[in-house]
C-alpha cells in the first residue's frame, strides 16, 4: 500500500487505474459465471469478493488518495465491486435453486407403493345399518330403548297379547330357557322379537312415549342361505293421543326416503299380529327399479324379483289391550308400532346373497362396509 | 289353505276371463297372504282321451314284465282302430278303462308324445298314472277309470286336469278361512258380488231318535251334532270331481266316506269324523279324559291321556281325540272281499260327528301329544258353531248320493246355551283408528258386508258372525272397515314427537367404542351366543370358575352347544379360526355384546295377569328371574399385527397390543386402566394382565387381556401366539369421569430429563411410572418409558427403565434449581418403593 501523498494520483497507482479495476472486475464476473456448482462459487467469492481479493485491496488503497481523488477512485472501485457482489448473489440463488431442484428430483418415490402395513378394521354392517336407521328417528325426536336378551315370557308373549296355547304363539319358533330345578319352565326365553322392549317402554315411560328398539333376536330357525336363529331386528313405538294409522304410514314412508331416498314410498297389506289391531304387512316400493320392472320383461328386476315392491316387516296400531296390560289408558291414548329385521334390509340394500356371510364374521365380508354404512 | 280356482267359482260369479293372479290381487289387498298361485295343467296339450283295455300282450325276457296292450281310443286316433302301446304298469286287466295320450300331445314339463319303438314293439302313445299327469304324487301305477266313462272322452276335461290353485297362508285370527265357505266370502266382498253360502241348507230339526250322545264338559264342547246314514254300498268309490278336489286341495283321497268327510271340511270348514256304527259301543260321550287312560289314534299310535285331554267315548272307553284326531278302534272298516264266498264286507253304517270344540283343549292335546291335524288346525283357530249342523247335513247328502246310503230320520243336537258377540263401538272409531273420514254410513256397510248385524247410531251395537270369533274389540272391527276401503288408501301423515334427548350415554359409549376399534385395525363380528362345556374345558376353566354358571336351554338348535355364553371369547375364536382356515392370517376381530350369568337362585318368572299395569314388585320379580346380561367388549388378534413390506419387518401380534385394545375402549369410557400382572385361564399364566378401574374410590376388576396359554391354542386349534381381550363395558362405564376438565395450557418453556432407573427384574414397571409420578408432584407435565435394558453390565435379575421426564410450570419458565429438585424427588420416590438406583450413580 502507498503512504499518503498529496501528490497521489490515482491513476498513477497501478491497483486504481480504471483499465485495472475493469479488468478485475471483468476476471471477477467471469469466474462467477464460470462456477458451476456453490463450492466453486464459494472459491470464486473469496477469491474475487474476499478480503484479500484485488478488489478489496484495490479499495484500500483509496485512502491513500489526496481528497480530490479519493471520491473518483471510490465511486470507481464501488461500483466494480457492487457489480461483482451483486452478481455472486444472483449466481448463488442460481446455483441454489439448481441444487434444490436437483435434491427433491432425487428425493423423488414411487408413490404408487402399496402400504398395507396395519390393515384396516371395520364395523359390522348390522351394526351400522341398525345406527343408522336409530339415527333417522332420532333426528325426528324418537329415543333408543333397550332390554335383555334372556327375557321373561310375560314381556316377550301375554303382555303382546299372545294368549297362552294361541297358535300365534307358536308362529315364533322360541329358544326356552331352562328353569333351575330341572323340568319346571324358567318362564323366561330369548326374545323373539324386540316388541318385549316396547312394553318395558310403556310400563317405564309417561305418554307421550316415542322410542326405537333395535337388538338382537332368536328364533329355532336353523341357519341356512336365508334364515338365522340369531339375527337383529328394529322396532318402532309412538304412544301419544290421537295417533293414527296415516300417522303410522307417514313414518314408514319417511323411513324408507331417508334411508333410499326421495321418491320412495311404502305399502300397508292387511295381516295379522296379536299386538297390533289393525295390522299390516308392510312393504316399500323396489329402490331399484321403482316399480318399472313389474310386467316389463325388458327390464327384469333383481332386487325385487320384477314385483316392484319389497317386503319390509310387519306394524299396525298398537292393540288396546297391550295398552292395558302396561297401564295406558286406550281410551286418552292410542300408538303404533313396526318392525323389521335388520339382516334382510342388508341383504337387498347390498345384495348379500347368503345368510351366512352375515354370521360367520369373515373379514373380507366386512371389511369393505368401513364405519357407516 | 289350497283354493282351486275352479271350485271358488262354484261360490261366486267371478268374471269369465278373472285369472288367478287376478283373484291373488284382490285376496291380498283384503289381507289374505296368497302366497303362491299355482298353474295346473300348464304346457298339457291332447290328445287325451279314455281308452279300453281290449288286449294284452305278456312280453317276456327284458328286465321287468312289459304289457303290450291294444287300447280302444273310439275315434280319438282318427281311425277307429285299437291303439297299440307298451306299458310298465300292471294294474289293470282287459276291459279296464284307462287314460290313454296319443302321439301329438304333450304332457305336463315339456314331454312330447310321440309313436317310437321301445321294447321291439311300436308304441302309439302311453297310458298314464296320475302322476305323469300332474294330478298327484302318486306313482302306484296308472289310471283306472270307473267303467261308466265313453272310450275317447276327451280326459283332460273328465279328470279336471287345468286349473289355477290359490296357495294362501292363513293367518292365526282367521280361522274361517281355513275353508272354500270363508275364503268364498272374501272374494265376493272383494269383488262386490254376492256370495253362495255352502252352509246356507235345509236342516232337518233336532229330535229324540238321534245316535245317543252325552256331553260331560259343556265347556269344552258347546255344540255335538250326530248324524246316522245306513245301507252305505262299501265298495262305492269317491267320483273323479271329488278326488280331484281333494288333490287340488292338497289331500290324498282314501275312501269315499273318509273323502266326504274331508270335502265337507275343506268346504264348510267344520270338522267332521265318521264312526263305523257297527264299531261303536253305546252311547257316544264327551268327556275328559281319566288320568292314564290310553287310546290308539288313527295313526296307528297308542297314546297315554292326560287328565286335561278332551275325549270322545263310547261305553268302552275313549274312542277319539275330540278335535284332534278318531280312534282306531271306531275307524271306518277298509274294503274287503271274502276269498271264499266274493263277499264284500266294509262299512255300511256310519254316525258322522260334527261337533264344536273350544280352541284351547284341543292347542293343549295337540301339543301334548305331538299330533297337529287338518282338525286340530281348524279348531285351534276357531271353527263357525253354527255351521256344524249344515256340515252335518252335507255330509248325509253326500253319503245318499254317492253311496247309495240311507239317512236316518234321527237328528241328534246338544247346544250349550250361548248368546252371540256384541261389541259396542262409536261410529266413528274407525275414522279415528286409520285417520281419514269414513263416515259411519260406509262403516255400517262394510261390517254388514262381512256378516255382522249394525244398530245404533252414534253409537253401534254390532253382533258379529259366529264365524268371526276373533272379532272381539273395537279395533277388530276398525280393522275390517279400514281393510275393505283399502290400506293403500290411507292417507300419510307424520306426527310431531316431543323434542328427544338423543342418545343415552350407555348408547353413545356403545358406538365410540366400536369406532375406536374398528379405528385401530379390528373387524367387528357378531357370533352366536351359544356355547357349550367343552370349550370351557378347552379354556381350563376350573370347577368352580364363575364362566360355567350357565344358563341353558330347553331346546337348543345344537346338543353340543346348549347353553347362553358366559364369555365372548369362544365365539370370537370361533370367527377367528374360520378366518383362518380360509387363508386369513393377520386377524384382528372384536365383539361388543351381551354375556349371560345364571345367578343360580333365579326364580320362575311368574306369568302375570294382563289386564291391568303390574306393579313394581312383580316387574322386579320378573326382572329377577333374569339371568344377569352384562355388556362387554372383546378383541382377539393373530398372525402379524404389522404386516413386513418395502417399508421393513412386521410385528407379530403381542399381549402389549390386547393390553393396548383394553385401553382403547376404557379410553372411550372415559376411565382409566389400571394393568396388574395377573394369572387366570384361558391366558398364558405369564402374559395375562389384569385389567382394573376405579369405581367410587374402590378398584375393581374390569377385564383381562394378554396372549392365550398355549395349550389352550393348542386344544382350540387356533394359531400360535393367538391373543385375546375381554373388558366389561357396564363396570367401565360406572367407572368414567364424565365431564372433563380442561387442562391449563401453559406457554411456558419445557424442560425435559431423562433418568434411567436400574431395578429387578420382578419389579412391575407401571410400579415404578406410578412412584415418578407421585415424586416429581405438580411441576410433571408427562412421563414417557422410553427404552427398556437388560444387560451383563446391570446384572443377574436387573433391568434398566429410561424415562423422559418432562417439567412446565403453568405461570413462570422453571429455573435449573427447580427442575432438578423435581427430577430428584421424583427417583428418590422410586428409590424408595421400588428400589430402584440412577444407572451409572
Amino acid at each position: 500500500m502507498s503512504a499518503p501523498n498529496k501528490s497521489y494520483d490515482p491513476v498513477e497507482v497501478e491497483a486504481l487505474k480504471p483499465e485495472e479495476i475493469a479488468r478485475r472486475r471483468d476476471e471477477a464476473l467471469a469466474a462467477i459465471a464460470a462456477a458451476g456448482d456453490l463450492e466453486a462459487l464459494r472459491e470464486v467469492k473469496v477469491a474475487h469478493s474476499g478480503d484479500r481479493s484485488p478488489l478489496a485491496l484495490a479499495n484500500r488503497e483509496i485512502g491513500a488518495l489526496p481528497p480530490h481523488a479519493k471520491a473518483d477512485a471510490g465511486k470507481r472501485v464501488g461500483q466494480a465491486r457492487g457489480q461483482v457482489n451483486q452478481a455472486l448473489k444472483a449466481r448463488q440463488e442460481e446455483l441454489e435453486a439448481e441444487r434444490d431442484a436437483r435434491v427433491l428430483v432425487e428425493e423423488a418415490v414411487d408413490v404408487t407403493l402399496p402400504y398395507d402395513r396395519t390393515p384396516s378394521g371395520a364395523r359390522h354392517p348390522i351394526t351400522t345399518l341398525s345406527e343408522r336407521i336409530e339415527d333417522v328417528f332420532v333426528a325426528m325426536g324418537y329415543e333408543v330403548a333397550e332390554g335383555p336378551e334372556a327375557e321373561a315370557e310375560w314381556f316377550n308373549f301375554d303382555a303382546l297379547n299372545f294368549p297362552p296355547d294361541h297358535p300365534a304363539r307358536e308362529m315364533q319358533d322360541t329358544f326356552f330357557v331352562r328353569g333351575e330345578k330341572d323340568g319346571e319352565p324358567s318362564g323366561v326365553v330369548l326374545r323373539t322379537h324386540t316388541s318385549p322392549v316396547q312394553i318395558r317402554s310403556m310400563i317405564d315411560r309417561e305418554p307421550p312415549i316415542y322410542v326405537i328398539c333395535p337388538g338382537r333376536t332368536f328364533r329355532t330357525d336353523e341357519l341356512d342361505a336365508t334364515h338365522t336363529p340369531v339375527f337383529h331386528q328394529v322396532e318402532l313405538l309412538a304412544i301419544d293421543e290421537g295417533l293414527t294409522m296415516a300417522d303410522l304410514k307417514g313414518t314408514l314412508d319417511h323411513m324408507v326416503r331417508a334411508l333410499f331416498g326421495e321418491g320412495m314410498s311404502t305399502r300397508l297389506r292387511p295381516n295379522f299380529f296379536p299386538f297390533t289391531e289393525p295390522s299390516a304387512e308392510m312393504d316399500m316400493l323396489c329402490y331399484v327399479c321403482r316399480g318399472e320392472s313389474v310386467g316389463n320383461p325388458d327390464r327384469p328386476c333383481r332386487t325385487c324379483s320384477s314385483e316392484g315392491w319389497i317386503e319390509l316387516g310387519g306394524c299396525g296400531m298398537v292393540n288396546p289391550r297391550v295398552l292395558i296390560a302396561c297401564g295406558v289408558d286406550p281410551e286418552k291414548y292410542s300408538g303404533f308400532a313396526f318392525g323389521f329385521g335388520i339382516e334382510r334390509m342388508l341383504m337387498f340394500r347390498h345384495n348379500v346373497e347368503d345368510m351366512r356371510d352375515m354370521v360367520e364374521g369373515d373379514v373380507r365380508f366386512t371389511r369393505p362396509f368401513g364405519m357407516e354404512i | 289353505m289350497r283354493v282351486p280356482l275352479s271350485w271358488l267359482r262354484e261360490y261366486v260369479d267371478l268374471p269369465a276371463g278373472e285369472t288367478g293372479r287376478d283373484v291373488q290381487a284382490k285376496l291380498v289387498a283384503a289381507g289374505l297372504e296368497v302366497e303362491t298361485v299355482e298353474q295346473l295343467g300348464a304346457g298339457l296339450k291332447g290328445p287325451l282321451v279314455v281308452g279300453q283295455v281290449l288286449a294284452i300282450e305278456e312280453l317276456e325276457g327284458f328286465k321287468k314284465p312289459i304289457r303290450y296292450c291294444q287300447v280302444d281310443v273310439g275315434q280319438a286316433n282318427g281311425s277307429g282302430e285299437p291303439q297299440n302301446i307298451v306299458c310298465g304298469a300292471r294294474n289293470f286287466a282287459v276291459g279296464d278303462k284307462v287314460v290313454v295320450v296319443l302321439p301329438g300331445a304333450e304332457l305336463p314339463g315339456g314331454f312330447a308324445i310321440a309313436a317310437r319303438k321301445t321294447y321291439g314293439k311300436v308304441s302309439e302313445g302311453m297310458i298314464c298314472s296320475a302322476s305323469e299327469l300332474g294330478m298327484s304324487d302318486d306313482h302306484d301305477g296308472i289310471i283306472v277309470l270307473p267303467p261308466e266313462h265313453e272310450t275317447g272322452t276327451d280326459a283332460i276335461e273328465l279328470l279336471e286336469l287345468v286349473d289355477e290353485v290359490l296357495d294362501i297362508a292363513v293367518t292365526p285370527d282367521r280361522g274361517y278361512c281355513l275353508s272354500m265357505r270363508g275364503i268364498a266370502r272374501e272374494t265376493a266382498i272383494a269383488y262386490e258380488l254376492p256370495l253362495r253360502d255352502p252352509a246356507l241348507l235345509d236342516v232337518p230339526a233336532p229330535n229324540s231318535h238321534g245316535y245317543p250322545v252325552k256331553v260331560a264338559d259343556p265347556v269344552g264342547c258347546d255344540r255335538f251334532t250326530a248324524r246316522t246314514v245306513t245301507g252305505l254300498d262299501p265298495e262305492a268309490h269317491s267320483p273323479i270331481w271329488l278326488q280331484r278336489r281333494l288333490q287340488k286341495a292338497g289331500m290324498r283321497p282314501v275312501s269315499l266316506a273318509v273323502d266326504i268327510t274331508n270335502y265337507v271340511m275343506l268346504e264348510i270348514g267344520q270338522p267332521l269324523h265318521a264312526y263305523d256304527r257297527s264299531r261303536v259301543n253305546g252311547a257316544i260321550g264327551v268327556r275328559r279324559a281319566e288320568p292314564g287312560e290310553k287310546l290308539t289314534t288313527l295313526d296307528g299310535t297308542q297314546r297315554v291321556l292326560d287328565a286335561e285331554d278332551l275325549v270322545i267315548t263310547d261305553e268302552s272307553g275313549p274312542i277319539g281325540l275330540a278335535g284332534v284326531m278318531g280312534g282306531a278302534n271306531t275307524e271306518i272298516a277298509d274294503v274287503s272281499a271274502d276269498p271264499g264266498s266274493g263277499q264284500v264286507a266294509g262299512t255300511t253304517e256310519v254316525v258322522i260327528e260334527a261337533a264344536h270344540f273350544a280352541p284351547v283343549p284341543v292347542a293343549r292335546t295337540a301339543r301334548r301329544h305331538k299330533l297337529s291335524s287338518e282338525a286340530s288346525r281348524r279348531f285351534e283357530r276357531g271353527v263357525d258353531p253354527e255351521a256344524g249342523s249344515a256340515a252335518a247335513q252335507r255330509t248325509v247328502d253326500l253319503l245318499v248320493l254317492l253311496a247309495g246310503g240311507t239317512a236316518e230320520v234321527g237328528v241328534t243336537e246338544i247346544i250349550a246355551p250361548s248368546a252371540p258377540h256384541t261389541i259396542t263401538v262409536p261410529a266413528d272409531h274407525p275414522d279415528k283408528v286409520a285417520g281419514v273420514s269414513y263416515g259411519r254410513e260406509i262403516v255400517v256397510r262394510r261390517l254388514q258386508q262381512i256378516g255382522c248385524d249394525v244398530y245404533g247410531a252414534d253409537d253401534l251395537t254390532v253382533t258379529v258372525p259366529s264365524w268371526r270369533p276373533d272379532l272381539t274389540d273395537p279395533n277388530d272391527l276398525a280393522e275390517e272397515v279400514i281393510r275393505l276401503e283399502g290400506y293403500e288408501n290411507l292417507p300419510s301423515t307424520l306426527p310431531r314427537p316431543p323434542a328427544g334427548r338423543g342418545l343415552t350415554e350407555r348408547q353413545r359409549l356403545h358406538r365410540r367404542v366400536g369406532r375406536a376399534l374398528a379405528g385401530a385395525g379390528y373387524v367387528e363380528a357378531l357370533n352366536y351366543p351359544f356355547i357349550g362345556e367343552e370349550v370351557l374345558d378347552q379354556f381350563g376353566l376350573a370347577a368352580d370358575d364363575p364362566r360355567r354358571d350357565l344358563v341353558r336351554l330347553v331346546n337348543p338348535l345344537s346338543d353340543a352347544e346348549p347353553a347362553l355364553r358366559t364369555t365372548l371369547l369362544p365365539g370370537l375364536l370361533g370367527a377367528l379360526r374360520r378366518n383362518d382356515g380360509r387363508g386369513e392370517h393377520d386377524l384382528a376381530l372384536f365383539e361388543t355384546g351381551l354375556v349371560f350369568r345364571a345367578t343360580g337362585d333365579e326364580p320362575a318368572a311368574a306369568i302375570l295377569p294382563v289386564d291391568r299395569r303390574p306393579t313394581d314388585e312383580q316387574i322386579a320379580g320378573l326382572d329377577a328371574a333374569l339371568p344377569h346380561q352384562p355388556r362387554r367388549a372383546a378383541v382377539v388378534l393373530a398372525g402379524d399385527r404389522e404386516q413386513a413390506g418395502w417399508w421393513g419387518k412386521g410385528t407379530p401380534v403381542s399381549w402389549a397390543d390386547v393390553i393396548e385394545a383394553g385401553r382403547i375402549v376404557a379410553r372411550e369410557a372415559g376411565a382409566e386402566l389400571i394393568v396388574r400382572q395377573d394369572q387366570q385361564d384361558p391366558w398364558h399364566p405369564g402374559r395375562c394382565a389384569a385389567l382394573l378401574a376405579v369405581v367410587d374410590g374402590q378398584e375393581i376388576l374390569v377385564g383381562n387381556a394378554g396372549e392365550l396359554h398355549p395349550r389352550v391354542t393348542k386344544a382350540l386349534g387356533l394359531p400360535e401366539r393367538t391373543c385375546a381381550m375381554e373388558i366389561e363395558l357396564d363396570r367401565l362405564e360406572q367407572a368414567g369421569t364424565g365431564r372433563v376438565e380442561a387442562p391449563h395450557v401453559s406457554a411456558f418453556p419445557v424442560a425435559t430429563q431423562d433418568v434411567a432407573l436400574v431395578v429387578d427384574a420382578s419389579v412391575p414397571t407401571a410400579e415404578v411410572e406410578s412412584a415418578l409420578r407421585e415424586g416429581a408432584g405438580e411441576l410433571l407435565e408427562s412421563l414417557r418409558l422410553f427404552d427398556v435394558f437388560t444387560g451383563e453390565q446391570l446384572g443377574e435379575g436387573r433391568k434398566s427403565l429410561a424415562y423422559a421426564l418432562r417439567f412446565r410450570a403453568p405461570d413462570r419458565t422453571l429455573t435449573a434449581e427447580e427442575i432438578a429438585t423435581s427430577r430428584d424427588a421424583a427417583v428418590s420416590a422410586a428409590a424408595t418403593r421400588t428400589g430402584a438406583t440412577l444407572r451409572g450413580a
